[in-house]
């Protein structure tokens, strides 16, 4: 249990951030959590020096090796973390192939379309079409990679319950925000018994987000856009 | 008994090339299928439904698809030389800058190759700091892989002969000696490693077929000659001129 040297620079409302903390909580690995204002403009020399690269979050940081990329992070703490219970990856190549498929899905096709819903401006109506579009795609993944079990990871949370789970919070935003339906148990209800599963899962509970701070949060980012110059 | 491995891909796809090398290096046998991505055949669309692209590695029937998964796939499914490093902190690294290259190296470097006027210098832009991030990174080592090809060499396979051809059609010096003396020794190293050398035969059909050589020289083409055997993609360098002549599109009617 000892985990002596592990850092997150990290953010509450960070989706990115939240797959690592779930993650290392469901390995029960101790960390300290530091919390960056990824969003000024001005980053901390602590995220610059650790991610000189891309100047972002999350990074993890263990005995003072740097590790950035949310996916990166996961499969590290993975393959470091041996004696931690299971791995969050399937061990079968093909499995493993077809939860990172899912995961590069789900990032750069699946939610780059929630993104696009918060400064679309007219083309809103083909927007929500892809989106559900993508939840009848992922609602069959659930169904193929979980195998009748309660996540994609079988029994236990996976890799790509990770993932999706980390969104949940920003996906209730965006229901709120636009009076949308997404997690809707009439057409998906694998996804949507999914989701109140992973949200209620001790390694998860305390990080997903609450709704209405995320509200608020988002209201407060748009505002320091708005007001600074350089935005 | 034995592994069925094939390959669906097209001959000027850099993201079928890096397969392809993976391949070797692990030693896999493979039958390999061009995919005519205009026409898309009724497989391709069905062993890829969702992105319908190539590559696409079909083994023992099963198919995989986006070409870093393909690669980490091969690592994992077959005996041979490990692609990726052992240890998990080198690992991390591995797929930090294979993600690095593909998301902001690759990219604008593509579409300035494609893409003309003020798109093409926006891109130019874009691809130089990633340039000086990757000149930043090989700093010390003769591969990114260290004294070998490893993985981060294998996807930035398409920078040692696309930079020159991007530099034959804009006719600007990217690479220039004061600010990447190293990322230039690169190039070399990498085009004249034995294995890349020997990986690609002009007495290749394929190379044949697609690469006659015709038309103005390319930078690429040069540089291929002077090696021996010829290098393929001193052809795919030739070929990729050609065509910008008959393709004034931007990056969205390219095929990947």
């Amino acid at each position: 249990m000892a985990g002596s040297g592990v850092k997150v620079l990290g953010s509450w409302s960070s989706p990115y951030s939240n797959r690592v903390q779930i993650t290392l909580n469901l390995k029960s690995i101790d960390y300290e959590f530091i919390e960056e204002n990824f969003y000024m403009s001005n980053k901390s020399e602590r995220l610059v020096e650790a991610n000189p690269v891309h100047k972002k979050i999350p990074v993890l940081i263990h005995d003072e090796k740097a590790i950035s990329e949310s996916l990166v992070i996961l499969q590290y703490i993975d393959e470091a973390w041996t004696s931690n219970g299971p791995t969050i990856l399937p061990s079968d190549p093909y499995d493993r192939a077809i939860a990172r498929f899912w995961a590069s899905y789900i990032d750069d096709k699946w939610f780059p379309w929630l993104k696009e819903l918060e400064k679309a401006s007219g083309d809103e109506g083909a927007i929500v079409g892809n989106i559900f579009e993508g939840l009848m795609v992922l609602e069959e993944a659930f169904v193929k990679c979980s195998k009748g079990k309660d996540y994609f990871g079988g029994d236990n949370i996976g890799y790509i319950d990770v993932v999706l789970g980390s969104y949940l919070g920003w996906i209730k935003v965006i229901e709120t925000g636009f009076g949308l339906n997404l997690l809707d148990e009439t057409r998906i209800p694998g996804l949507t018994r999914w989701a109140q599963r992973f949200c209620s899962h001790d390694a998860a509970k305390d990080v997903v987000p609450q709704t209405d701070k995320l509200v608020q949060f988002f209201m407060m980012v748009q505002a320091t856009k708005t007001n600074s110059s350089s935005g | 008994m034995g592994d069925e491995v094939k390959l669906h891909g097209t001959w000027f796809s850099p993201f079928v090339t890096r397969v392809q090398i993976v391949l070797k290096l692990k030693g896999v046998e493979y039958e390999y299928v061009e995919e005519d991505l205009k026409n898309k055949s009724p497989l391709l669309l069905k062993i890829n439904p969702i992105y319908e692209k190539v590559p696409v590695l079909i083994h023992n029937g099963n198919p995989i698809v986006e070409s870093l998964i393909v690669i980490e796939y091969i690592d994992e499914a077959f005996s041979g030389p490990s692609i990726l490093p052992k240890d998990p902190y080198e690992r991390s690294k591995a797929r930090f800058w294979t993600k690095f290259l593909d998301d902001k190296g690759m990219p604008p470097l593509w579409k300035a190759c494609w893409s003309k006027g003020e798109e093409r210098e926006k891109a130019k832009e874009e691809a130089l700091e990633s340039l000086k991030i990757l000149e930043n990174e090989i700093k010390g080592k003769k591969f990114f892989g260290g004294n070998k090809i490893g993985i981060l060499d294998v996807t930035a396979d398409f920078f040692a002969y696309g930079i020159p051809i991007l530099e034959e059609l804009t006719k600007i010096k990217l690479l220039t000696e004061d600010e990447f003396p190293c990322l230039l020794k690169w190039v070399t190293n990498y085009c004249n490693d034995p294995f890349v050398k020997e990986y690609f035969p002009v007495d290749d059909p394929l190379a044949k077929e697609y690469f006659p050589p015709k038309g103005p020289l390319s930078a690429s083409y040069k540089v291929g000659l002077h090696q021996s055997p010829p290098h393929k993609h001193a052809f795919y360098g030739a070929a990729f001129l050609e065509s910008q002549n008959r393709r004034p599109k931007y990056i969205s009617d390219i095929p990947e």
